[in-house]
């Protein structure tokens, strides 16, 4: 009894020694951009060995979870305002864009067939148009045959970063819409059905003929399911891919956006795709251990440059150049370990 | 005579340190209770002092505004665990009775095994199936039966996909006590020219009644606080039900959705919600108790 005790204690020693003595970087946050993640942190590991975890728990979550400091990274669809950066001692920098697009299962309505504006998607969602072959909808799509069919719409059942970027389109395009309901990374939906996360609501999707919903662009390419032409600003239709995902990017100003704040939803240019947002990585500006605060850094500069490739493949845009540069640069003047700075150019 | 004496003392030293082990172990149970109500009363503090008692009453739940109403949960959790009662109870009854009283061990057994399977299956397994394969069947069938276009989500969908679940639970326990209704009692019965039916109603049923009664709270136990079976199915929306095809929530579906993202006030609603569920759960103990106690003293027994 006593030796299979000893033999179990050596084992379990055995399995966590490497974990610990190796560089181990913990990371926590948005779903959104969890599919890059992912990829990066398996080809980060065998690029240089050091292990990186992320847990796709969700935007607040990770907020929460880096301003406890249980995790070494946060990541957030939603950007904190610099007020809140400062108090908690936190740097935000952006990762990645990408597209929040609409995904419909109706009989008959192909990839990209249908086309909706802002303020008849305020509409649906608002559960004011019920039908599918509503006027509204006939109107901005002369010559498909829409059937008779009452709309279900599907929303996030959980809160969610994705739930803000589109919300926050909603109440831009819809005055009734910021009135009534509003943007939040959960809000009071007026009708539908729930789904958890991203897979959930194209489950829900898929499974209810005559659905509506939102959902990240790759997730809607994974799973196949039909998108919407939208609307955009400059009074173009729009199919959601990269190209348009990259336009809307293409018009922010980040010098001038205190703490990287920035909403990319129903933005200018012809080819801008309307519900574009921007995910974020928070950490802190005070770190304990210099050797890890450099192997993270080191992580987040090889995900611009040498993850660039992965996540335009998967239908995500890479920060541009100039701005990354500018986010180097804030890193060497605002990290520090013990009072040393972590970056070097 | 000294060693017996000594084995004595020793006996009665370990008599001692049993003992202590036994009260601190039964005491920690308590302790345990009591450490989760208080923690769940202190973190719900803040919500009890915002919304009071319209908490409980309030169907509004908007997250924009923090404004929070438990009804839709509340409701919500009461219908589905009511309509997997009306599913189970009855169904695993007979079959219990079926197993006990009239199949033959060639049959009993192998469906007495594969119920106790069915108790082990986890309620992943139950949401998975209840949304690829449960939900479509259910929108066919509505749609045949009564013509209405259903999307396939809500309260019956739970409700019998919760039935499903605590079935096995409910018959494994009423088909052990039937098994321990003594066999004179019955023959006795049947020899003074009573039917089957009349020894299960007279016999079976309030012999065992102590027993059936813990198997429908033991289900029902269950039905109350299950999370996951439901949190696929029953459409994730804050709306206290219209009709069985409705869709809404329960309060076990509206914590998982809502914990990993709850911040401030919404974190102290999600606890008192906890609380309710808590506390709905200890009610129907107390009064399964108080029942048992009543069909006790209405046997006889004293």
């Amino acid at each position: 009894m006593k030796r299979m005790l000893i033999a179990g204690l050596a084992a379990t020693a055995a399995m966590s020694s490497p974990s610990t003595s190796a560089a181990t970087l913990n990371g926590a946050g948005a779903s959104f951009p969890a599919p890059v993640y992912r990829i990066w942190t398996y080809n980060y590991k065998q690029a240089s060995g050091a292990k990186v975890n992320y847990q796709s728990v969700g935007s607040g979550a990770g907020i929460n979870q880096i301003k406890s400091k249980t995790v070494d990274f946060g990541a957030s669809d939603k950007p904190l305002k610099k007020v809140e950066l400062d108090q908690a001692g936190l740097i935000q920098f952006p990762m990645l864009m990408g597209g929040v697009v609409i995904v419909v299962n109706v009989p008959g309505i192909a990839n990209n067939q249908l086309k909706l504006d802002g303020k008849t998607l305020a509409d649906i969602f608002g559960g004011k148009i019920k039908k599918w072959n509503d006027p509204t909808i006939m109107k901005l799509n002369p010559g498909i045959k829409l059937p008779a069919m009452p709309v279900t719409v599907v929303h996030r059942s959980d809160g969610s970063g994705t739930t803000w970027i589109f919300t926050t389109y909603l109440s831009q395009v819809s005055s009734v819409w910021e009135k009534q309901v509003g943007s939040g990374k959960a809000v009071k939906w007026p009708v539908g059905i729930g789904g958890q996360k991203n897979p959930g609501i194209a489950n829900n999707v898929k499974k209810i003929p005559g659905s509506i919903g939102y959902i990240e662009y790759t997730y809607a390419v994974e799973s196949k399911i039909p998108t919407v032409q939208l609307k955009n600003k400059a009074g173009k239709f729009v199919k959601p891919n990269l190209n348009s995902f990259q336009a809307a990017g293409a018009n922010a100003d980040w010098k001038n956006a205190p703490g990287y704040y920035m909403v990319l939803t129903d933005k200018p240019g012809a080819a801008t795709w309307p519900i574009t947002g921007v995910t974020y990585i928070l950490i802190h500006k005070e770190q304990r251990d210099i050797a890890k605060a450099k192997t993270l850094l080191k992580y987040f500069d090889w995900c611009y440059k040498e993850g660039a490739a992965v996540a335009a493949r998967l239908q995500y845009v890479p920060i541009p150049k100039p701005v990354v540069e500018m986010v180097e640069k804030n890193w060497t003047r605002e990290i520090s370990a013990n009072g040393k700075k972590v970056w070097q150019p | 005579m000294a060693t017996v004496k000594k084995q004595f003392l020793n006996h009665n030293k370990l008599d001692k340190v049993f003992r202590v082990i036994c009260v601190s172990a039964a005491l920690l149970i308590c302790l345990i209770l009591a450490g989760v109500l208080v923690q769940l009363l202190y973190y719900a503090l803040p919500a009890v002092k915002r919304f009071g008692f319209n908490f409980l009453v309030s169907s509004n739940w908007d997250p924009v505004n923090h404004i929070y109403g438990a009804l839709p949960a509340i409701t919500g959790t009461l219908l589905t665990t009511a309509i997997a009662l009306l599913i189970a109870v009855p169904v695993s009854f007979i079959v219990a009775m079926y197993l006990v009283e009239s199949a033959s061990p060639y049959v009993s057994a192998p469906i007495g095994f594969a119920l106790d399977l069915l108790a082990a299956v986890p309620s992943i397994i139950y949401g998975m199936w209840g949304l690829f394969v449960f939900i479509p069947f259910m929108q066919k069938l509505v749609r045949i039966m009564t013509g209405i276009t259903f999307n396939g989500y809500g309260f019956l969908t739970s409700g019998i996909i919760l039935a499903l679940m605590i079935l096995p639970f409910i018959c494994a326990i009423m088909r052990d006590v039937f098994k321990m209704v003594p066999p004179v009692l019955k023959e006795a019965a049947f020899g003074a020219g009573a039917t089957s039916w009349e020894v299960t109603c007279d016999i079976n049923m309030k012999y065992g009644a102590g027993g059936l009664l813990g198997a429908i709270f033991l289900g029902l136990g269950r039905a109350v606080g299950e999370t996951m079976a439901v949190l696929f199915v029953v459409g994730n929306i804050q709306a206290v039900p219209r009709s069985l095809l409705s869709s809404g929530t329960t309060i076990a579906a509206t914590l998982a959705n809502n914990f990993s993202e709850a911040e401030g006030i919404l974190k102290s609603v999600l606890f008192e919600l906890g609380l309710i569920l808590l506390l709905i759960s200890l009610a129907i103990q107390i009064v399964a108790q108080l029942w048992l106690n009543r069909v006790r003293k209405q046997m006889g027994e004293k």
